[in-house]
């Protein structure tokens, strides 16, 4: 993973709550066995057509949206499955952060492992960028993790909560796996005195 | 005066370092073919080899054809991700129980079947419903592809403790009531979003009288209502279901599992973060209509009308969810037009699930405008409905009778609905396009999907009772 850096963006606006990770990315481009190649299939069928050509009224597909690394999501985002192809499709198309005010607890967690921010504000926080973006559509957010802030288009820097050990993990770049791989011999005196009760 | 979810929690930590996640060991991982490569490549890529292989099994369930299953497969993408599983699961030393074992099954089902889920377990698996587990006095969970690797490289997962909420569900389910409707009961009640952060814990005498199946069904579909996991203590009920499967512990090693099992049910006083009470007498059969699982209802009421709704963004989604359900707020559901009735899916493709849809169409026909396809769960499953006859009485009553699979749950193998068509499913999600691009479902438990299929309209079962 690259580590994370401040940056500033627009914002592309999905106000709509309980968004699944079936929308996200439909199950049926779930059988390509790569990481790879799933940005076109982001928000699939409500960026594209039966007949597969862009949806002029969906947000993707508008100049708003070209370019902008921040999702303005509506409550509870990514709910529904524990695809992880969801934050790929969504970092392979540009996003770096996802704004809302919650998020499903496996698309959270799937979304810190690939560098993809879930940004938490309070509602008035989030009904304050609703209403910049009302006002300017091409209103820009300023993003710094160190900080944990969020700079709102006013000039408000609006604090966000993130555990520190993801959020070290984010600004080094590094991954879980590496300091699991770490505690090796905690796990092997965990194995010692716990016998596995099977043997698939 | 821990809860049963506590102390899963504490006898599984492995280390503890401050201002980090809590490393927990994972006593059964369950793999299946579609998120699982890009795990395998990442262990690639390391060097890495699979830690504990005896803790780890592999089938192949979401992308596989539920058709004859001697023919090659049809999808060429499909076909390469089944390849891949029995590729990856040969090279890292994995048994597998892909499309040709007579073991092959949905992974939630073939779990609990050959005794590998067990009371005390933590089970992970790259699949949202791996609470099903959680029937069993386990916790078990459901991950991404990433932690699916550090699994498969570990055994172990980083994992922040979640709250306790206790379902309490006392009193009687009344007849044509069943354990799918107080888990669509619960998550109309709280929503999708409810238990984001929790592990639910069902309890309550309606939960006790629940069978081994009935729980799996209710823990299943705890993800529909945000919490990863959800479970049931284990009692005699759980024991008699596992004594003498293929994995269960035998003789002594039984005796010391059951000691070992009594153990875990939550102390009396525990305190748990969150409680709510269902009461079992006042439940009606439940469907939804909308397109998330919280957007449900007893199958005697109206439409909501979202005019009446307060909130404005519910009052959006409610009506985003209608246009696209292509109904009219205020209306009943019942009478409502169905293409398609399926039966099946990691919630109600059991052999009780299948006993009661047969036990309702037998003799019967169903009505010739529907397509009804009945899935079985596993293989197990399949042998032991041949058994009892039930594919006869399915395919009497003019019933599609498959191969085992997720099939039209997900929608990934072929099996789904054409834009535009109403299903009633025993599946758990109801999401826009779940079961097919434009396809609209109506989710249900197995009775009403049956009551349905015969009268190719929404019908309430009590009505053929």
């Amino acid at each position: 993973m690259k580590p994370f850096t401040n940056f500033e963006s627009r914002l592309v606006p999905l106000l709509i709550n309980n968004i699944d990770t079936d929308q996200i990315i439909p199950a049926r481009f779930l059988k390509t066995t790569s990481k790879l190649g799933l940005d076109r299939q982001l928000f699939n069928d409500w960026r594209y057509d039966a007949e597969g050509r862009p949806n002029p009224d969906f947000i993707l597909n508008q100049p708003q949206a070209q370019g902008a690394q921040v999702l303005l999501a509506g409550d509870n985002f990514g709910c529904g499955s524990s695809r992880e192809h969801a934050p790929w499709a969504l970092t392979q198309f540009g996003f770096r952060a996802v704004i809302s005010t919650s998020f499903a607890d496996i698309f959270k967690q799937n979304s810190l492992k690939n560098s993809l921010l879930p940004i938490v504000v309070r509602a008035d926080a989030h009904e304050e960028l609703i209403a910049a973006l009302a006002a300017d559509p091409a209103a820009v957010v300023k993003i710094d993790l160190a900080n944990q802030t969020l700079t709102t288009p006013s000039g408000r820097a609006v604090v966000f909560p993130i555990d520190s050990f993801s959020k070290h993990c984010l600004l080094e770049g590094v991954d879980e796996l590496g300091y699991i791989l770490s505690q090796e011999s905690a796990i092997a005196a965990y194995e010692s005195t716990h016998p596995a009760p099977i043997h698939t | 005066m821990p809860t049963i979810i506590e102390k899963l929690w504490d006898s599984h930590v492995v280390h503890q370092q401050p201002g980090a996640p809590t490393l927990l060991f994972i006593d059964l991982h369950l793999v299946h073919e579609v998120t699982s490569p890009q795990a395998f490549d990442e262990l690639r890529e390391r060097g890495l080899k699979v830690r504990r292989s005896d803790l780890t099994i592999a089938t192949a369930d979401h992308s596989i054809p539920t058709t004859d299953r001697s023919l090659p497969i049809i999808d060429p993408i499909a076909a390469k991700q089944l390849a891949q599983l029995e590729t990856n699961c040969a090279e890292f030393g994995l048994r597998c129980l892909g499309i040709h074992s007579d073991r092959q099954g949905i992974v939630h089902v073939i779990g609990p079947e050959l005794g590998l889920t067990q009371p005390g377990m933590t089970v992970t698996c790259g699949d949202s419903h791996t609470a099903t587990h959680g029937a069993f006095g386990a916790l078990a969970f459901g991950i991404g592809t990433s932690e699916v690797g550090h699994v498969l490289a570990t055994q172990c997962l980083l994992q922040r403790p979640s709250k306790t909420f206790q379902v309490k569900v006392d009193g009687t389910l009344k007849r044509g009531v069943s354990a799918k409707d107080i888990i669509l009961a619960l998550i109309s009640r709280i929503g999708v979003g409810g238990g984001t952060g929790s592990v639910f814990e069902y309890t309550g005498s309606a939960i006790r009288a629940l069978s081994m199946e009935e729980r799996m069904t209710v823990c299943n579909m705890s993800i529909e209502g945000g919490a990863r996991a959800g479970l049931v203590a284990p009692d005699d009920t759980t024991y008699q279901y596992l004594a003498g499967r293929p994995h269960a512990p035998k003789g002594a090693a039984w005796d010391a599992a059951i000691a070992r099992w009594n153990r875990l049910p939550s102390d009396p006083g525990a305190v748990y973060d969150r409680s709510l009470s269902i009461d079992a007498d006042s439940l009606e059969p439940m469907i939804t209509y909308g397109t998330n699982p919280g957007m449900g209802m007893p199958i005697t009421s109206a439409l909501p009308e979202p005019s009446q709704v307060a909130d404005p963004i519910q009052r959006d989604s409610i009506a985003k969810a209608l246009k696209y359900m292509g109904l009219e707020g205020g209306k009943p559901l019942l009478g409502h037009p169905v293409d398609v009735v399926f039966i099946g899916s990691c919630t109600n493709s059991r052999i009780s699930d299948l006993r009661t849809a047969a036990g309702l169409l037998k003799g019967r026909k169903v009505n010739p405008k529907v397509r009804v396809m009945v899935v079985p769960g596993s293989q197990e499953v399949k042998r032991q409905a041949i058994a009892e006859g039930l594919p006869e009485i399915f395919r009497d009553a003019g019933c599609d009778w498959r191969e085992p699979g997720c099939s039209m749950c997900i929608a990934m193998n072929g099996d789904q609905l054409a834009p535009g068509q109403y299903s009633v499913s025993t599946s758990n999600r109801n999401f826009e396009g779940r079961q097919g691009k434009g396809g609209r479902t109506f989710l249900a438990s197995p009775l009403t999907a049956a009551a349905s299929a015969l009268t190719g309209v929404v019908t309430d079962v009590r009505s053929l009772l």
